[in-house]
């Protein structure tokens, strides 16, 4: 028992290098804050540029969207962060993993908007177009209104999956939670800031699951 | 030029002229022509599938038609530098399945052509959206969701919708199809009421007894052609054709 104590919750330790984790917790916090305002928008406006079916934009979109959405993360991370320098394009391990996740929760988030807005019954375009709405106006005023619904819960679930994977800026040296945690586990060969680090990714992440589980409520029941 | 010389003669509010569309191999308009005056109702007829909503929205060009002209009193609806968006807000159209926007109040669903096509300020198109309300006897419900309203309700607003925008003509296709029997009622006699106010008027529909009652002229569609068309008696007393005969036999018998 002292011994489990002492391997993951070294008082020591832990006073030690808390600051540095918390200084971890405002990188993790401000990637994830980043990626999601990033990936939504930038998905949902790939899913809206789809909607006007011109063939060639559609396809791209969609070659771009399997891609991301097929590969690990983390293969993508380290071809980028090791890939580019050789040819003279130089990035930092944050701005890496900014890169890479937001265009991955883009590409999710663009098919989740885009069966929303293809969710949305043809009779809605078409009571809208009969009253001399555009097309663009048909899609902004009365189809993505009721394509949010659909969207939000699974938007918001796979937005914290992608967030999550702020973890693997450890690979690059990123300073986040799990970076910090681990350079202070090496220094003290302690568990105790992984530990820390555990309990700092529960708190933040664990509110934003409870919320996605009321969103899901929330938005289950059909119409109104 | 010819109208102009002959002065005073206004344009019917509605013609087609050869109107042609075919989905895939199969045609499913084969050549119509219709002229619709002014304040008239003109009531459609024919079995499933003969082509009547396809007419009916090639009208305001929902469907884009393969030959033919439309106009609307005297404006081309067809053609290249046609500005549809403006042409729609003087052809209102209503549906089987109403298609009211879930997301906005009924007074919303009214307002939002007059907002953001009309561009009218908030105060105004509401006044409208109002006004039009009380025509289909829902003032009451302004505030309502699509959801909490019946089936019956929902098409009124619906109605409303289109009556807003003080449109020169009304295209219905079986506004009364999806709802429960009792409910029929309440929009008919909008339907009638609106007859009553010199709107033009095209009705797609099996509602025989509104078409003895407000119809002026009544049309009989079969497998994308107009077979025959006369007043409301000629038709269901005297058919000229076999197929009319037949349709309404079968009709009637059903009903
Ligand atoms: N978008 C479409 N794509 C392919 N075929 C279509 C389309 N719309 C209609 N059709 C076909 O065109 C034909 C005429 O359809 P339409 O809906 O105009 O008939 P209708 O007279 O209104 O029939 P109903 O009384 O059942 O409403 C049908 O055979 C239908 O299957
Ligand atoms: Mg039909």
């Amino acid at each position: 028992m002292e011994a489990f104590l002492d391997t993951f919750f070294n008082g020591a330790v832990l006073a030690r290098y808390a600051p540095s984790i918390l200084q971890g917790v405002w990188v993790t916090v401000l990637l994830s804050v980043l990626i999601v305002i990033s990936g939504i928008a930038g998905g949902s406006a790939l899913a809206c540029l789809r909607a006007y079916r011109i063939r060639l934009l559609s396809v791209l979109i969609v070659i771009y969207a399997d891609i991301f959405r097929a590969l690990p993360p983390l293969v993508l991370i380290l071809l980028v962060f090791f890939g580019l320098p050789n040819i003279g394009i130089l990035l930092s391990s944050f701005t890496v993993l900014y890169l890479i996740l937001t265009l991955v929760l883009a590409a999710f988030a663009e098919e989740i908007v885009w069966a929303g807005i293809t969710a949305v019954p043809k009779g809605q375009w078409e009571a809208s177009r009969s009253t001399g709405l555009g097309f663009t106006q048909t899609l902004i005023w009365v189809v993505l209104p009721q394509a949010v619904r659909i969207v939000i819960p699974p938007l918001t679930n796979r937005a914290i999956a992608i967030t999550k994977m702020t973890a693997l800026g450890m690979v690059i040296g990123v300073p986040d939670i799990l970076g910090q945690a681990t350079t202070a586990q090496s220094f003290s060969a302690n568990a105790s800031p992984l530990m820390l680090a555990a309990i700092a990714y529960v708190f933040l992440f664990l509110p934003l699951v409870i919320f996605s589980r009321w969103l899901e409520t929330r938005f289950a029941a059909p119409g109104v | 030029m010819t109208q102009a010389a002959q002065g005073a003669v206004a344009p019917p509010t509605l013609t087609v002229r050869g109107l042609r569309k075919s989905f895939g191999a199969e045609e499913v308009l084969k050549g119509i022509d219709l002229t619709i005056a002014r304040s008239e109702l003109v009531f459609v007829l024919g079995p499933s599938g003969s082509g009547k909503s396809t007419m009916l929205r090639c009208c305001n060009r929902l469907e884009e038609p393969d030959a033919g002209e439309i106009t609307l009193e005297g404006d081309p609806v067809t053609g290249p530098k046609v500005d549809l968006n403006r042409l729609r807000l003087r052809m209102g159209m209503v549906f089987q399945a109403f298609n009211l926007y879930p997301h906005l109040s009924a007074l919303s669903n009214v307002t939002l052509a007059l907002r953001k096509v009309r561009r009218l300020p908030r105060a105004k198109a509401e006044a409208l959206g109002l006004a039009a309300l009380d025509r289909v006897g829902l003032k009451a419900k302004a505030g309502s969701y699509p959801a909490q309203l019946s089936g019956g309700q929902q098409q009124r607003v619906a109605i409303a919708r289109a009556l807003a925008l003080e449109p020169s003509v009304m295209l219905f296709d079986e506004p009364t199809s999806a709802l429960d029997p009792e409910l029929v009622g309440d929009v008919l006699a909008v339907m009638q009421d609106m007859k009553a106010q010199g709107m033009t008027m095209l009705v797609v529909s099996h509602e025989m007894k509104f078409a003895r009652d407000a119809a002026d002229r009544v049309i009989f569609m079969d497998a994308g052609r107009i077979v025959e068309e006369g007043s409301p008696e000629q038709i269901f007393e005297a058919p000229q054709h076999e197929r009319t005969e037949t349709f309404l036999a079968r009709f009637s018998g059903r009903g």
